[in-house]
């Protein structure tokens, strides 16, 4: 399997031949940087043309075939249009706050995708707490809709975000505690090593019943998490027009449309590494043929196929059920979800404890 | 439809023929493929041409195809705004609200008789005879309630209108403000 | 019928009653509120249902007609109260009696300028605050509006008139909105309510405490219109005001005009007609589903919902050559025959729909979210139902059998079996059911209709000018959401002296507040839904 940490390595090596060592961490901070801004931007941009082309294809409808091959630059349009569209200036606003809230949220999310361990030897931010690392990281993104919500002077607007500020505190609970089922199994925070410890089987097999709990509970929460369908309530459409980022135009929406979609690929890719292996390839005990040919498979594109898999799941949700009304939404957080993660989590702690895994 | 006939007011293209510089032209032409081709309605009816423009959503004309499909129900995200229904006296103000909710490049479709004229009403004591009395109009789209060929033709057109516009060359070169 | 002559002569002596199959009760405004309580409470007569109120201009007086009908004898009655003059018009109310009337006076006094006394809330109803002039009085001068770029100030007071315990009438203000109320509008352009409605929402968190429907942003001014027009020109207007009953609005306007011309449409003609009309009344279901659907949130199924609308559509457009505005039926049948493929095509359609419900069944009606937003919410009861005048499938969710192709058949509904849906529910989701059951029997009807169409004339020759004998003429028919009647009053010309149309839109949005008062505002959007009404037939 190709580590990527050859490729590391070697322009780690080279730019330390001929530069001081400040100015190689420099020139590495930069490049990693604008790696991560292009690669957020453009599995931004390929995850909306997926969701067109998914929901029509869920809507008996084509989708997008008209710019470009099969409308593949569909998206690409969009964000030219976005990029050259009027940032109004809307009075009576909080001017500072209202301008400030779309970057908190696409840092937040940026930062949080940057700790995805992608493929075999490429995780930018790898720390021993780095599950705890990205849950901190990715619960910021409330502060800027709650305060998009509130310094758009607003009463949709302020809805949105009051619900959001409810939905997301609620929901942060589900998923710290179903990330923490898994750390309890594993007995590490650190996301790469996470991975490692699924080489001779994903945790969803390895962990029992419990394991699979929480990967259900998981990616209930999860595409709570990301405001979308059935739990899109802050920005709910049809009563909300468009909820928290309702006064928003041009590119500031723009970033709020990019970090919802790039928040999913988080969601996804977090529940990826956490129950579905991470950049592993999928093995069956015996099967040495078999498992031999997987490992043919980059694990990059391990990676990006479970992770599409989970966002087609999360996509399917959001285009097949109706919306839940705010109170049903934490009554199904506060009275079901939350029991369950805590009963399961005993029952994972009494699983290692007694050692009844394999 | 011909593509001949697709051209049939070929005065659009003569619009840009006065020469440009040629990288901002390119620019121009790059940045205008961007905005034709993702023209996003806001979610604004008000009778009978709305549930057309709805059928145009839906899955048989599915203007989805054109990158059309995002409506947006803040008038901020929006960028054509198409008048679907009788504007009347109550509702112009509204309107007009509405369109300066915009955020620039905003176009203006005015879809059916009612939008163009006031169509079947136009002697009534509430109806506004037109929205060009209110609204600067890009593309008028005719019918009682245009069927929703009519209307993707409509918008097909707009996107030409769009193409001849100038972002960097002339369009939005800042006026002088006027002396005090 | 006498019985009724000589109860209400019991109670107001000086009254004239007209024979008639519905008798007219000519009452002084004095006497008009003592009458209308006993109609409302006495044994004999139970008027529970306030069909329709229309306001006149009678030349010297202005005046109202008050349509009613009692759905436990079932007898109608009309009651005309003149005014004392045109300079102070003043009658007294029946809001407290008949809920319906809330609205419907105040649309009176919109266009006649006639105030009634100890109505809770005299604003207008569809014009601006600030319009000059009452329009559809006959010296309305249309130069004193113009179109105006800034909005009219949004009244948070309601201007009243109150009997005093001496009998003196004093001028007061109701608050609408208080100070501290957080008030939130909805509307005019927002997705959920379906048009150019507005509802001004006071909210307590999620809570909703009062909805405040502000109507008028599509007020075109129909009725005016058609004073001036000749009677085959009216009828293309009914087609705009509900354009997903389109069908069954002109049916009703042509029947009252051929009722009374006296004119006998040929078979043929009835058999298309009611075939035309349980087609669009299945379209119009169709969308209903689909934009509740999307209310809700769950998109794809709006997209289904419009799938197979535009198999009706298409079936629509070969016979009739619209889409949506068909202007089909013509005084005395229909405007040309049915397409030959038409019989063919219907029949397919009837083959291919059940299988589509069941996927709406599975897709939505199934669905364990959709369940339980709309169970128990907003529940309207039958007495409400009936006194907000609230018909259609929505007044059927509660109950209320107000099926006007079961009550007073026509066309051929007497020869056609099927049946009234009626559940007890009442609530979003009986609602929802109703409408979802009248597609099957809708399809019912058409299966007993389509293979035996009669040969023979699809329309009777007449004269491009009609004129009506003069009289007062009302007939209502089963649009797609309630009972859609027409009033003509003739006075023996070429066009309505005033015509009236009863729209059911209005009494659907007047019980709004009622239903989402406690709700969250995602309820009032599903109850809005729910009842689904189309905003060009509330303001015409």
């Amino acid at each position: 399997m190709f580590d990527f940490s050859v490729i590391t390595g070697w322009v780690d090596r080279m730019l330390r031949s001929f530069l001081p060592e400040e100015a190689t961490v420099l020139v590495e901070f930069v490049m990693i940087g604008v790696a991560i801004l292009l690669g957020y931007a453009v599995i931004a941009l390929v995850l909306i043309y997926t969701e067109r082309r998914v929901c029509a294809f869920f809507q008996c409808r084509v989708g997008p075939n008209r710019v470009g091959p099969w409308g593949l630059t569909q998206s690409f349009a969009d964000m030219i249009k976005m990029l050259t569209k009027e940032l109004i200036t809307i009075n009576n606003v909080d001017r500072f706050l209202f301008n400030l809230a779309p970057f908190i949220v696409i840092i937040a999310s940026v930062i949080s995708f940057s700790c995805l361990p992608f493929a075999k030897g490429l995780e930018l931010i790898d720390f021993n707490v780095g599950a705890f690392f990205v849950m901190a990281v990715s619960s910021m993104g409330i502060v800027g809709i709650l305060l998009a919500g509130w310094s758009s002077n607003n009463k949709y607007s302020l809805i949105g975000a009051m619900r959001s500020g409810a939905q997301m505190i609620s929901y942060e609970l589900s998923i710290g505690m179903s990330i923490l089922t898994i750390i309890v199994f594993t007995d590490t925070a650190q996301l790469s090593l996470i991975v490692a410890n699924q080489a001779d089987g994903w945790f969803i097999f390895k962990g029992h019943v419990p394991a699979f709990i929480a990967f259900m509970i998981y990616l209930i929460a999860g595409t709570a998490e990301t405001n979308r369908g059935p739990f899109d309530l802050p920005e709910a459409d049809s009563e909300l027009t468009a909820g928290y980022h309702t006064e928003y135009s041009g590119m500031h929406f723009g970033f709020f449309y990019l970090a919802e979609y790039l928040n999913m690929f988080i969601v996804a890719g977090m529940a990826t590494t956490l129950f579905l292996g991470g950049w592993m390839p999928l093995y069956i005990p015996g099967w040495d043929g078999f498992n031999r040919a997987m490992d043919f498979i980059p694990s990059l594109f391990w990676f990006l196929g479970k992770t599409g898999v989970l966002i087609f799941i999360m996509m399917w949700f959001k285009w097949t059920f109706p919306r839940l009304r705010i109170d049903q939404l934490l009554t199904l957080e506060w009275k079901y979800l939350l029991p369950i993660n805590l009963v399961n989590m005993f029952v994972m702690v009494m699983v290692v404890v007694f050692e009844w895994h394999w | 439809m011909k593509y001949e006939d697709f051209k049939d007011n070929e005065y659009l293209e003569q619009l840009r023929a006065s020469g440009t510089n040629v990288i901002v032209g390119r620019l121009d032409d790059l940045i205008n493929w961007g905005r034709s081709n993702s023209v996003w309605p806001l979610t604004f009816a008000t009778s009978c041409c709305g549930i057309e423009f709805m059928a145009v959503g839906a899955a048989r004309y599915d203007f989805a195809r054109f990158g059309f499909e995002v409506t947006r129900a803040s008038p901020r995200q929006a960028d054509v705004i198409i008048v679907a229904g009788t504007i009347v006296h109550k509702m112009a103000p509204v309107l007009r609200r509405l369109y300066d909710q915009m955020a620039e490049p905003k176009y203006v479709i005015a879809m059916g008789g009612c939008a163009i004229s006031g169509g079947p009403f136009r002697n009534s004591y509430h109806v506004v005879q037109g929205v060009n009395t209110i609204l600067p109009v890009d593309v008028y789209v005719p019918g009682c309630p245009p069927r929703p060929e009519a209307l993707l033709y409509g918008m097909m057109q707009l996107q030409r209108k769009i193409k001849v516009q100038k972002f960097l060359g002339e369009v939005n070169r800042k006026e002088k403000k006027a002396d005090k | 019928m006498s019985s009724l002559k000589e109860h209400i002569l019991k109670i107001v002596p000086e009254a004239e009653v007209s024979e008639g199959e519905v008798p007219v009760v000519n009452v002084s405004p004095g006497a008009f509120r003592t009458l209308a309580i006993h109609l409302r409470e006495d044994a004999g007569l139970q008027f529970d249902y306030l069909v329709c109120m229309t306001g006149m201009d009678f030349g010297e007086n202005l005046g109202v007609y008050y349509r009613f009908r009692s759905t436990v004898l079932r007898q109608e009655l009309t009651v005309r109260v003149e005014t004392v003059n045109r300079e102070q018009p003043e009658l007294m109310t029946v809001a407290d009696l008949w809920a319906t009337a809330e609205l419907n006076e105040r649309e009176v006094f919109d266009f006649f300028g006639i105030r009634f006394i100890n109505h809770p809330d005299m604003r207008r109803l569809f014009l601006r605050n600030d319009w000059v002039g009452h329009p559809l009085r006959k010296d309305y001068d249309p130069a004193l509006n113009d179109v105006r770029l800034h909005s009219d100030e949004t009244l948070d007071t309601a201007p009243v008139l109150e009997v005093t315990e001496e009998g003196v009438v004093e001028e007061k203000e109701n608050v609408v909105f208080g100070d501290s109320e957080y008030v939130v509008n909805i509307g005019p352009q927002h997705p959920a309510t379906h048009g150019v409605l507005r509802f001004r929402v006071s909210l307590e968190g999620e809570m909703v405490k009062k909805v405040d429907v502000n109507c008028g942003y599509i007020h075109r001014g129909i009725e005016k219109m058609c004073e001036s027009m000749t009677y085959p020109q009216t009828l293309a207007l009914t087609d705009r005001l509900d354009y997903l009953s389109a069908h069954q609005n002109r049916h009703a306007l042509c029947r009252c005009i051929e009722q009374a011309m006296g004119l006998e449409v040929p078979e043929r003609a009835q058999y298309i007609r009611t075939i035309m009309d349980e087609l669009t009344r299945v379209a119009s279901h169709l969308l209903f589903w689909s934009t509740f659907c999307m209310d809700l949130g769950a998109l794809t199924a709006f997209f289904y919902g419009f799938r197979d609308r535009e198999k009706i559509l298409n079936l629509l457009e070969e016979t009739c050559g619209g889409r949506l505005i068909m202007n089909y039926n013509v005084i005395g049948g229909v405007m040309a025959d049915i397409h030959p493929r038409f019989v063919e095509g219907v029949k397919e359609f009837i083959r291919y729909l059940p299988g589509a419900m069941k996927e709406y069944h599975e897709i939505f009606t199934g669905n364990v979210i959709a369940r339980q937003r709309m169970r128990g919410i907003g529940v309207l009861s039958r007495d409400k139902a009936v006194s907000f005048g609230v018909t259609g499938p929505s007044g059927r969710a509660s109950g209320w059998a107000c099926d006007v192709r079961k009550l007073k058949p026509y066309a051929v509904y007497d020869k056609v079996a099927f049946d009234e849906v009626l559940r007890e529910d009442g609530d979003v989701f009986g609602r929802y059911m109703v409408r979802l059951d009248e597609i099957t029997q809708s399809l019912r009807i058409l299966e007993q209709l389509i293979d035996n169409i009669p040969a023979g004339p699809y329309s009777v020759k007449t004269k491009p000018v009609v004129k009506l004998p003069e009289g007062s003429y009302f007939t209502s028919v089963e649009a797609s959401r309630g009972e859609f009647g027409v009033l003509i009053e003739s006075r023996g010309e070429k066009n309505p002296y005033r015509l009236k149309f009863r729209s059911p839109g209005l009494p659907l949005v007047s019980v709004v507040d009622t239903l989402a008062t406690g709700n969250k505002i995602a309820d009032l959007i599903a109850i809005g839904g729910s009842l689904d009404y189309v905003v060009p037939d509330i303001d015409r």
